[in-house]
């Protein structure tokens, strides 16, 4: 099997397979095992499988992708060229199959790749030329089945394949395994009845309910599917439809313990946030479907037979190079009262006036129509992406987030699902223009600032690592925004491991200790090895440890140095944004401080709780050896082989076409400059960068050492000393107060003004109609018993009174009977014979 | 007991029939025994029958009555049917009379039957054969 139609099965089985996980257990839940213990088994086989599947798939891309040390230097151009003409023997095998089986059911090879659709000759030389500086990526797309098709608009199920797509795969399942198999330990408690001490019934006692252990399994598997169907989305609208999915899933499992009134009220507020973003991400979506009549990724064929641009080539003519430029259609459509007034000139030959408009579209780009549709557009899908992955202002769901069981926060709010919004950031990147890039910064910028601050002083240790995760996503998007494509990417992959480690190692601990408060711990690092030893690693990772000049360390060394040397070369080019850099730097020595802070306020020191303490013990092998796999990832995820070979250089293989260049902006700013990315590879960029980093880490450190190993500066002093500010940081910045006195109270006015109207005003008007209704039946029913029941009643009567009567003539007497008969008979005989004498007579 | 009700009776239903004689356009009395003669001897079973059936309270009268009634019906269809009493060439009904009237003896055969075992059941349940204590069915 060729890549084409191997990797599309490959990963959309690994796609399919927690689906039927999630069916099976949906179904036969309960029955799965003693109390469902089964369902932890089918979901994480399942999974198991997605895994494996989805290393398969990453073996044969990388065997007939190798990877390469610089992917934007003439390798990548020869890779594209070789690939291209692969393609296109594919695609002729591809036709002449297609046109049997043309409904696309799953797997079926009518899949086309984005240079080898109709008029591909032309992309192919472009390619080939421009090859040297922007490389076309290498991706396979298709659909496997067509929902919708009607003149230019089409809606498919289709995939996107590239290097990133592969490695988010790998990515996911891989955590996602090490969390299935960790919430098999963690969350045996749910096997059998449990009392819920958090809930206090209306008589005092505690909650005691079943176990939901199936359940939780069951979620997880959706989960899966979901965010594996993000990835693999090969148009907007299934993204869309997976986005809201994850939304779900994420819904329920925040509410997992909904009895809880803070679970279920942290359930909604993430789900009602989420729309709020989702709502922007409709306006996005709209302006392209209205403008461009597609959603798709890239160029498709129809099943008409006609092929259709893709969103990337639109925005990104691989003819001019892929330049960013406005695509013909967003200039008609903002420019629609010209076009008209054109269409109307030439009433007489409507051909004539369309040529004029196509012939015109050129003036009219230059003339700068549609400049601001393509902005809306991208920063309509960006809001999506600041609720999805906790941008401010919309960040205040994620730490509330936390009342979910810990594996779910490792899995769904740290690791993957909030990192879908960077990811669709990554994907959708050819489109966004600088414009909206420099609003992604900034949004970033303030998220990781506000986040990191709050971290300092939060007390509960999933909250830390929850605004941590904000702080961090802020930082992803924050190199996406400055042109860091592959930093920012990169980022989320090495974030992901080392973060679900820190969750998981954080689980442990609230395994053991049964509480979250950090403030009752401390000393646990003799009594929990394993999970010290491994949050270490992962605090290490997180705020990116290594030698600066040796260029080795931890994961998050590498992929934080990229973001800080993109950051510092956007600043310089453009010295009135370097507030960014400053974020940037200051945010890596607020994470050294809140992680280490974390960690020696759990683990360094002296029990504070004796109690807790006492209790305290190593997690079961179950959840340690997650931990472990997950360390040796958090350690290991950012480092490049000798041959090349790294997370880094792979995602670097996807790199959108037309991305790596230095781009202008300056419609909604003043004139700026996105720079190159490979520019920040430059010595001193590079080395100022890591010394930064090195610099803010070690403070951040050092300080938390002073203040809670050394106690050099007590934490109590300094809270005290700058009181007002510790109790802002303390109140989050007053975000959900603020938020509350905003929106929530004055919706909750209205809906309170609202249920007045109804109960007052509507309500009292349909009770008087009923009263009217009343008093009108009242009146017929008087009618109906007086004169009808009476005419009924009375000929019930009459004829009652009148059998009465005749009763008296059934005598019983037969001789009487017998009397009558004869008499009667004579009487007949006797009228007959008058009567008939008399006709006779007459 | 039995006589005195039934002597009267007949007397009343032979005086019923002598009255009807004016009404035939012959004197029966000059003529010879015809037809007319037979039906006029029915008819006076028949009023006999009649009257015994509602004069009479006794159960086993009645039903005497009955057989009265039934056999003036048979003189008549006997009477019509006899080829002796018709003049010549005068359609003929064969023996369609004879027959019927046999049909009639077996009827009041199986009637008197029936009639006789309520009798007796009646004559169990009441220690009576009076009919007119018999008014169970009084409306």
């Amino acid at each position: 099997m060729d890549l084409e139609s191997l990797l599309p099965t490959l990963l959309g089985l690994a796609w399919l397979l927690p689906l039927a996980s999630f069916a099976l257990i949906l179904f036969a839940g309960p029955r799965l095992g003693d109390h469902g213990k089964g369902a932890a088994g089918v979901a994480t086989a399942a999974i198991v499988g997605s895994f494996v599947l989805s290393l398969l798939a990453l073996v044969s891309w990388v065997a007939e992708h190798p990877v390469h040390a610089v992917a934007h230097d003439d390798h990548g151009g020869a890779h594209a060229s070789a690939d291209g003409s692969a393609d296109g023997s594919a695609d002729g095998s591809a036709d002449g199959s297609a046109d049997g089986s043309a409904d696309g059911s799953a797997g079926s090879p009518d899949s086309h790749d984005a240079p080898s659709s109709h008029g591909s000759e032309s992309a192919h030389q472009t390619v080939d030329e421009g090859a040297g500086h922007v490389g076309q990526p290498v991706s396979y797309s298709g659909d496997w089945y067509t929902l919708y098709e009607g003149g230019r608009l089409r809606l498919t199920i289709g995939w996107y394949v590239d290097a990133l797509t592969v490695l988010m795969f790998v990515m996911i399942t891989f955590i996602a395994t090490c969390i299935h198999v960790y919430a098999s330990g963690y969350m045996h408690d749910e096997l059998h009845d449990i009392t819920d001490h958090e809930v206090h019934l209306a008589d005092g006692s505690h909650l005691h309910r079943p176990g939901r252990f199936h359940r939780f399994f069951q979620a997880l598997s959706l989960f899966c599917f979901s965010m594996l169907g993000i990835v693999i989305a090969g148009n907007l609208a299934m993204v869309f439809i997976f986005w809201e999915l994850v939304g779900i899933c994420s819904w329920f499992l925040i509410g997992f313990y909904y009895e809880r009134k803070s679970a279920s009220n942290a359930a909604n507020k993430a789900f009602i946030v989420n729309r709020i973003g989702d709502f922007g991400m409709l306006i996005g979506l709209m302006a392209l479907w209205g403008a461009l009549g597609t959603l798709h990724f890239a160029d498709s064929t129809g099943l008409d037979g006609h092929a259709r641009l893709g969103l990337f080539s639109l925005v990104r003519p691989p003819e001019a190079g892929h330049a960013q430029w406005v695509p013909d259609g967003m200039v008609k459509f903002a420019a629609a009262e010209k076009v008209k007034a054109v269409l109307r000139s030439h009433p007489e030959d409507p051909r004539a006036g369309v040529e004029q408009v196509e012939a015109k579209v050129e003036d009219w780009r230059d003339e700068g129509y549609g400049r601001w549709l393509l902005l809306v557009a991208g920063l309509g899908i960006f809001c999506g992406c600041i609720g999805k992955s906790a941008q401010f202002p919309l960040f205040v769901w994620l730490p509330d987030a936390m009342e979910g069981p810990t594996p779910v926060s490792a899995l769904v709010h740290s690791a993957t699902m909030v990192a879908a919004g960077v990811y669709l950031v990554g994907r959708f990147y050819p489109v966004l223009t600088p414009d909206a890039l420099l609003v992604i910064a900034y949004v970033g910028a303030i998220t990781l600032f506000i986040a990191a601050t709050i971290a300092l002083v939060a007390n509960d240790i999933k909250r830390v690592l929850a605004y941590s995760t904000v702080s961090q996503l802020g930082y992803m998007m924050l190199a996406l925004g400055v042109g860091g494509w592959l930093a920012g990417l990169f980022h989320l992959v090495t974030h992901a491991f080392f973060k679900s480690l820190l969750f998981l190692c954080s689980g442990s601990v609230i395994h053991a200790c049964h509480t979250n408060d950090m403030r009752k711990m401390g000393g646990l690092a003799k009594v929990m090895p394993w999970t010290s030893g491994t949050m270490l690693v992962g605090c290490l990772a997180i705020i990116g440890a290594g030698v600066p000049f040796l260029d080795i360390g931890l994961s998050g060394y590498y992929s934080k140095d990229s973001i800080l040397a993109q950051a510092l070369l956007f600043a310089r080019e453009n010295p009135s944004h370097s507030i960014l850099f400053y974020a940037v730097a200051g945010g890596a020595m607020l994470t050294a401080f809140y992680m280490f802070r974390l960690w020696f306020m759990t683990f360094a020191g002296q029990p504070r709780d004796h109690h807790v303490h006492e209790h305290a013990h190593e997690s079961p092998p179950v959840m340690v050896y997650p931990l472990v796999a997950l360390s040796v990832l958090a350690v290991v995820a950012g480092w490049t082989l000798p041959g090349g070979f790294g997370i880094a250089n792979m995602i670097d293989q996807a790199r959108p076409a037309g991305t790596g260049g230095t781009e202008l902006g300056g419609l909604l700013f003043r004139a700026f400059t996105v720079p190159a990315e490979h520019a920040s590879h430059a010595p001193d960029i590079h080395v100022t960068a890591s010394l930064t980093a090195f610099a803010t880490a070690a403070s951040g450190v050092l300080l938390a050492a002073a203040m809670y190993v050394w106690r050099v500066i007590p934490p109590a002093a300094v809270a005290a000393a700058a009181k007002p500010l510790y109790t802002f940081l303390a109140n989050r910045w007053y975000f959900d107060e603020i938020y509350r006195f905003l929106f929530v109270l004055p919706v909750l006015g209205m809906s309170r003004l609202v249920s007045a109207t109804d109960t007052g005003v509507i309500d009292k008007f349909i009770e008087g109609l009923a009263w009217g209704a009343k008093q009108v039946a009242g009146f017929d029913a008087w009618l109906d018993r007086t004169f009808i029941d009476g005419f009924v009643n009375g000929t019930a009567n009459a004829t009652w009174h009148a059998g009465l009567e005749l009763k008296k003539l059934q005598t019983g007497q037969l001789r009487q009977y017998v009397m009558f008969i004869a008499l009667g008979t004579v009487a007949i005989f006797v009228l007959a014979g008058l009567l008939l004498h008399s006709s006779f007579a007459g | 007991m039995m006589g005195l009700v039934l002597a009267p009776a007949m007397v009343a239903s032979l005086a019923t029939c002598l009255a009807t004689v004016p009404l035939f356009a012959v004197n029966p009395f000059t003529e010879p025994v015809g037809v007319v003669h037979y039906l006029f001897v029915g008819a006076v079973l028949f009023t006999a029958g009649i009257a015994c059936m509602t004069l009479k309270r006794n159960a086993l009268g009645i039903l005497m009555g009955i057989e009265l009634v039934l056999n003036g019906a048979n003189i008549n269809f006997v009477a019509f049917a006899s080829p002796y009493l018709r003049a010549e060439g005068a359609p003929t009904l064969g023996l369609d009379g004879q027959v019927v009237a046999l049909f009639v003896i077996l009827l009041a055969a199986a009637e008197a039957a029936v009639a006789l075992a309520i009798t007796l059941n009646f004559y169990n349940n009441h220690a009576t054969v009076d009919v007119d204590r018999a008014d169970d069915l009084k409306g």
